[in-house]
């Protein structure tokens, strides 16, 4: 493919990428308050236009036109270097997620439906979710507040932690697919989703995935009643507005590999007419994903946070122990049988 | 066009050591090396050390990187005043570096003029390096584990809070000095 | 494509630039990370071989480079917290307690 049309199609799949990740962004935000309204008895927003659909656009509107504070003794380079940090990181990750098996002619070319498959397409996004904790220390760091330091260090030093439980227990999928690459991952699961033998290991990342994206019941980093608001408690408009967006595009990069490693990916029952066979892995895949985003929804609502030490401790004591053991059983019985 | 790309990250690189050198706060100095592990990452890529130059940003820039960070503020390092080093040093020493430099760079221009690399040609796979990890330099890697924990009891050891001493008077409050800036998080 | 000499001007001045680091700062932590600089130098100069060999055993070296930069970060810098502890300070030229 000659480099100019190749860069061409790459740029117009990143722009409807970036398009469909911040409207469904906006509309996860939604989803959450009226589902956790529900929980609670209550409904959610419903004023903003019908069913109040439109109150993403009313949150939009009222980040922009907030007043930007920035506190006096900030270190300025850093403080505002976070936010984005935080932001392009998160976005990053999702360069590398396939959503469909087959190819789409674009300009006159065949293009997978991802952005750009690389052969450590797994250790890519690991990579860059570890680089996710420059963007708490160095909030929390240039905030200069007690709260801001505190909810950072402790952010940090969480995420840390369950990276590695995150990490090793992704490894039990990879030596049953035999390849890092997203793609050929979801190319082995054709005949069983990997969440069968792999059940442990698909527990062990739901929890780290958990902690990884700071929600309940691991969001003591931006615990709302204790910490002020952690590590963005110095904040405003639309700083504030950047490391919420990349809260919610972390959810979806961790909903989208759950899917894509233990769930299948796109696979699912196909029948029908050739345009109903050609929408239907994008419906399996995003019925998946938005199975993964209701549960962080409903954890969210239904659970209380973990303290500081016994998160700590549930990490390194009890995670970090069962996915290596997961790894050595998973490798014995893969050695054993072939 | 990996030419472009190859002097690009090449200028980072040196930019951001250059920027090491020059910038006084270790926090700034940290950070400008985290910009330098990014542009070598890429320089990994083009020579088609893929597994290589992903586990150079998770384990280098995400976690040892992380760690500096840490350390730099849990102590609160401060910008070096200015250094009252002796003006020979500088007068004599930046030349002589220079001149290093130069001289490293002429060997190497000379010896390998001829010897391109070009994009593409060899990738080494995760499979292979996996495979020659476990096999041939098993005894390696053995070792490392070893010595993994040995930095790791080291290390919980050294920077472990000590507890505080026993105070003879039991009603009188316990007194003890922190030094400034330090954070204590309990 | 790119001549490999290319790739060894850029790890030595790294190097060099580490070199100088280290000798001229005197802030530890920034010493420490002058060290990790000539260490980053180093893997450059090993990758670019490997390719050019087209030998894994350049890919090894590096590995164990950033193994053995881990421990070392590890160890040092929890060395630097129990010196911290005890001096309050950070400037490598007053550390000399052991000075005739």
């Amino acid at each position: 493919m000659p480099n100019a049309t190749f860069f061409l199609i790459s740029l117009v799949k990143c722009g409807v990428v970036l398009f469909v990740l911040l409207t469904l962004v906006a509309y996860i935000q939604l989803a959450e308050r009226k589902i956790v309204g529900r929980m609670q008895s209550r409904v959610g927003p419903t004023r903003v236009g019908p069913f109040g659909l439109l109150q993403p656009a009313a949150d939009a509107v009222k980040f922009i036109l907030k007043e930007d504070i920035t506190p006096d003794s900030a270190h300025k380079f850093l403080y505002l270097l976070s936010p984005a940090l935080s932001a392009t990181l998160s976005m990053l990750a999702i360069t590398v997620i396939p959503i469909g098996g087959g190819t789409i002619r674009l300009f006159g070319q065949n293009t997978p439906m991802q952005i750009t498959d690389i052969n450590v397409g797994l250790l890519f996004i690991l990579g860059v979710t570890s680089l996710g904790v420059y963007g708490i220390v160095l909030a929390g760091w240039s905030s200069n507040s007690k709260y801001s330091l505190l909810g950072s260090l402790r952010g940090a030093s969480q995420m840390i932690s369950y990276e590695l439980a995150l990490g090793l227990a992704l490894i039990g999928p990879v030596i049953l697919a035999g390849s890092l690459s997203l793609r050929k991952i979801v190319d082995a699961q054709q005949h069983y989703w990997f969440l069968l033998p792999q059940f442990l290991a698909f527990l062990i990342y739901l929890t780290a995935a958990f902690a990884e994206t700071n929600r309940i019941p691991f969001d003591l980093p931006e615990a709302e009643g204790e910490l002020g608001a952690g590590y963005h408690t110095e904040y405003s408009a639309m700083k504030f507005a950047l490391f919420f967006l990349a809260e919610y595009i972390n959810m979806i990069t961790v909903s989208c590999v759950a899917t894509l490693v233990f769930l299948g990916g796109w696979h699912g029952p196909v029948f029908g007419p050739a345009i109903l066979q050609a929408i239907l892995p994008l419906f399996w895949f995003v019925l998946k994903v938005c199975f993964f985003l209701f549960l962080y929804i409903w954890v969210r609502g239904t659970l209380p946070r973990f303290r500081y030490d016994q998160l700590m401790a549930f990490g390194w004591k009890v995670l970090v122990p069962l996915a290596l053991g997961n790894i050595l059983v998973t490798s014995l019985i893969v050695g054993l049988l072939a | 066009m990996q030419v472009a790309l190859f002097f690009v990250f090449a200028t980072l690189a040196v930019a951001g050591a250059v920027n090491l050198l020059v910038q006084r706060a270790p926090i700034n100095a940290a950070l400008s090396l985290v910009a330098v592990m990014g542009a070598l990452a890429v320089l990994y890529l083009l020579l088609g050390a893929e597994f290589i130059a992903f586990v150079q940003i998770l384990v280098y820039a995400g976690a040892i990187m992380v760690l500096f960070v840490f350390v730099i503020m849990l102590l609160n390092a401060q910008p070096d005043p200015s250094s009252h080093r002796s003006r020979v040093a500088r007068v004599i020493g930046i030349p002589v570096l220079v001149l290093l430099v130069v001289e490293f760079c002429g060997f190497l221009a000379t010896q390998f003029a001829n010897a391109p690399v070009r994009m593409g040609e060899y990738i080494s796979s995760t499979e292979e390096l996996g495979t020659a990890l476990f096999r041939r330099y098993l005894l390696p890697f053995e070792v490392t584990s070893v010595l993994f924990l040995v930095g790791l009891i080291g290390a919980v050891l050294l920077a472990a809070r000590r507890e505080d001493p026993p105070v003879a008077d039991r009603d009188a409050p316990s007194v003890t000095r922190k030094s400034p800036g330090e954070l204590v998080i309990r | 494509m790119i001549p490999l000499s290319y790739y060894l001007i850029l790890s030595a001045i790294l190097f060099c630039l580490g070199v100088a680091g280290f000798i001229i700062k005197t802030d530890v932590i920034t010493v420490f990370i002058s060290i990790e600089l000539m260490l980053n130098g180093v893997n450059l100069s090993f990758v670019a071989f490997s390719h050019f060999l087209r030998d894994i055993g350049g890919n090894i070296f590096v590995f164990f480079v950033m193994v053995v930069a881990a421990a070392e970060a590890s160890v040092g810098l929890a060395i630097i917290v129990a010196v911290y502890r005890n001096r309050t300070t950070l400037n490598v030229d007053k550390m000399n307690l052991l000075k005739l």
